[in-house]
């Protein structure tokens, strides 16, 4: 049995899917937590040289880097529950969808990174991405998998432990039961998923991560001005 | 007919280079239906509502959108002929990751090349002389990224050497002098029917390019 080992960092959502898609499929692993963002293991940037950056898998002493391409891995080294449709059409939906969110991720914190009238455009823009994740990508669906949850729904699972906290930290609610009822729902059902449930950050902990980084983007945007 | 497959397509785009370049190296006929970014057609915002963008591959009436998602979906449809990703789990997550980089890297920096000036198209062209070295460490003495197999990671990156004449002759350089492993695998891989039929001559590709960088400069 050759040995797994995760690097990540306990509030980032990219290594975060990785360790939901492990637990999903009952892997067990070594995890290593990475002392963001000044002091990368010398273990980290051996394994990663390209991009530096969390998450890697480690396999039997292969590294495998980039969340998605890790999550591929995965679903196919350990097919139990899978993460990914059999059918050539609907996992191209899925990788779609995977692939859209993982794009927007960043775009849709930027909201908490921002004041002024840069943020309402940020604030705007994330109504735009949700309706679009709501409308084309959810749809009627409990989960962007199905009945189950499949890859897309582990990258939109940053709403959970990343975004909404974000949105306490700076008093903005985006999804709500009037405003996106099925994504709404969606939340409800993947919190309550119990892998997930048992792998989510401390709530507190990670908005008072977040208060520190909001002040920081404060002074960086005063001193820009 | 239900069987049909239909590329929403743009000559000149390499994302849609590459799908052609999949679809020939699985000998699957097709119908391309050139589209006018400027006027696209309502075939396509059906199709791909949420980027509006090409390619789109229409295979028994349903789409399949994104150029590298694309080529996975033709690999596991018609999986019995030339497949593109290897068959181990380590070698196709590295396949995968080379054509994220690629997707990642190549096209933003290879754009600022060729429609910047000055100190922005300086910096890009180092930039771009580092990722390609960084591909070069990839390939190593391998005849493709696949190894002894033209694949995945090939497909994801060889359209864009329809840029190289736009590159080299606004950015002033040479890309062999610093790359010659790269010119070489570029050549080595246009002598695939695949390819060589599915880039467009380099010459217009620059003219198309210049008149893309005019309308940029215009905004």
């Amino acid at each position: 049995m050759d040995e797994v080992k995760l690097f990540g960092f306990w509030a980032s959502p990219f290594s975060r899917r990785v360790i939901w898609a492990l637990k999903l499929k009952g892997v067990n692993y070594e995890y290593m937590e990475e002392d963001l963002p000044y002091n990368k293991s010398d273990l980290l940037l051996q394994y990663n040289p390209v991009h530096k950056k969390i998450p890697v898998l480690v396999h039997g002493g292969k590294p495998i880097a980039e969340s998605l391409v890790i999550l591929e891995y995965i679903d196919e080294v350990w097919p139990q529950n899978p993460l990914l449709p059999e059918d050539a059409y609907e996992r191209s939906v899925a990788r779609f969808w995977a692939k859209f969110i993982d794009e927007k991720t960043r775009t849709m914190w930027e909201f908490f990174q921002k004041f002024g009238e840069e943020q309402e455009k940020a604030i705007q823009n994330n109504f735009e991405i949700l309706r679009t994740i709501e409308e084309y990508g959810l749809g009627d669906k409990k989960f962007f998998g199905g009945d189950r949850i499949g890859v897309a729904d582990l990258v939109f699972g940053m709403v959970i432990h990343m975004f909404v906290p974000m949105e306490e930290v700076v008093g903005v609610k985006f999804i709500k039961a009037d405003t996106f009822p099925r994504l709404h729902a969606w939340m409800k059902n993947f919190s309550e998923q119990p892998t997930i449930k048992d792998n989510v950050p401390d709530h507190s902990k990670v908005v008072d991560f977040l208060k520190i980084r909001r002040e920081l983007y404060r002074t960086s945007a005063h001193h820009n001005n | 007919m239900a069987d049909e497959v239909i590329l929403l397509d743009l000559w000149s785009s390499p994302f849609a280079m590459r799908v052609r370049i999949a679809l020939a190296e699985k000998g699957i006929e097709y119908e391309s239906k050139e589209e006018d970014l400027s006027n696209k057609s309502s075939l396509l915002l059906k199709m791909n509502p949420v980027h509006k963008q090409i390619p789109v591959l229409i295979h028994k009436g349903r789409p399949v959108c994104e150029s590298l998602i694309i080529v996975q979906y033709i690999d596991e449809v018609w999986r019995d002929k030339s497949p593109l990703l290897p068959s181990h789990p380590c070698d196709r997550a590295n396949a995968r990751f080379w054509a994220d980089f690629v997707d990642k890297k190549i096209y933003s920096t290879g754009k600022l090349v060729w429609a910047t000036t000055g100190e922005v198209q300086e910096a890009a062209k180092k930039e771009l002389i580092g990722c390609f070295n960084v591909l070069e460490g990839e390939l190593g003495d391998k005849p493709y990224f696949g190894g002894d197999k033209f694949g995945f990671t090939d497909v994801s990156l060889i359209p864009f050497y329809s840029w190289f004449y736009a590159m080299e002759t606004c950015g002033n350089f040479n890309i062999i002098e610093d790359c010659p492993k790269l010119v070489a695998w570029a050549k080595r891989c246009m002598e695939r029917e695949s390819v060589s039929k599915s880039l467009p001559d380099q010459y217009k590709i620059y003219c198309f390019l210049m008149g893309l960088k005019k309308k940029l400069d215009a905004k």
